[in-house]
């Protein structure tokens, strides 16, 4: 196997990192629908919360994204 | 990869008009002229509209400029307290100015200079240098307390120093890497997705554009959001320092 080769499976590898911001952001809606239906409320403040979270753990998958683009050949 | 049919070729910057100063490549590019339109829209929008035009009984723009900023002043009274008012104007620039450059990005033919990390790097040394001199003002040598976290034992400063002071440093390119990633990503799955639609048979082919109305509608709520967190880190930083835990 050659480098490029390598290179390119080391890409596709990088998606698993996907893995992880995926059971993130499960949890963070999970828990915030599960808190509005406790106390509808505080769905406001507890919006916001969510939102910056969710943006938070979705910029840890395109952290992945990044490592990719830096061994595309 | 470097071919017309990467999904990354409408990145690349090409010289519309060509200025070299000794050694300095200053060529005028897209992504200059984007963000010149970014500023022009800025301050448009606020000198001319908010401030000159502002009439007693608000139009609709106007209602909607003053409903945003005093949305940024409740967001810095909220993370910073009431003395970050100081740094009101900074913040409501910055804020206003990331997200006019990432709306004015999802014109087709624009370009988005926040998914250049360059950009984007610069806001954040320019935000971590001005937190360390705003701490280091405000509190003097008192200021290297916050490498030391609240209720750690003395047996255990010798580790946090150095792992505060590695969080510290991951700040900055954390902050900036994060609006860079997301930009990058959204158009990079535009173009994808238009590449797809424009492959495709006509029999699929109306699969991937369509969903490219979806996730454009996506990246409108992505810009947005995304200048939003990246101002309130801005302000959790400030409010870090200044209240030192």
């Amino acid at each position: 196997m050659d480098a490029t080769s390598a290179a390119y499976i080391g890409m596709g590898l990088c998606a698993a990192g996907f893995f992880g911001a995926a059971i993130g952001i499960a949890y963070i809606f999970a828990k915030t629908i599960e808190t509005v239906g406790r106390q509808p409320n505080a769905e406001a403040r507890v919006a916001k919360y969510c939102w910056i979270g969710f943006a938070l753990v979705e910029a840890i998958a395109l952290y992945a994204l990044v490592i990719a683009f830096i061994i595309m050949p | 990869m470097a071919d017309k049919e990467s999904p990354l070729h409408h990145f690349e910057l090409h010289p519309i008009i060509d200025i070299h100063l000794g050694g300095l490549d200053l060529s005028i590019n897209k992504a200059i002229i984007a963000m010149w339109i970014g500023m022009a829209v800025v301050y448009g929008l606020f000198m001319v509209v908010g401030k000159n035009g502002a009439s007693m009984i608000p139009g609709k723009l106007q209602s909607m400029l003053e409903m945003s900023l005093e949305f940024i002043k409740g967001m810095v009274k909220e993370f910073i307290g009431d003395e970050g008012m100081k740094y009101f104007n900074f913040v409501g620039t910055l804020f206003f100015f990331i997200l006019c450059c990432n709306l004015i990005g999802l014109i087709p033919g624009s370009y988005t200079i926040t998914s250049q990390l360059v950009v984007t790097g610069t806001f954040a040394v320019i935000i971590f240098v001005m937190t360390l001199i705003i701490g280091i003002s405000k509190h003097g040598g008192h200021f290297f307390s916050i490498l030391v976290p609240p209720g750690v034992p003395k047996i255990m400063i010798p580790v946090m120093v150095p792992i505060e002071i590695i969080s510290m440093l991951a700040r900055p390119i954390s902050l900036s890497v994060r609006l860079f990633a997301n930009m990058t990503a959204g158009h990079t799955v535009l173009a994808v997705l238009f590449g797809l639609g424009l492959s495709a048979p006509m029999w699929i082919g109306w699969l991937p554009l369509g969903f490219t109305v979806i996730i454009n509608g996506l990246e409108i709520a992505i810009a947005v959001i995304q200048a939003y967190i990246f101002t309130t880190l801005t302000c959790v930083y400030i409010g870090d320092v200044i209240k030192l835990h």
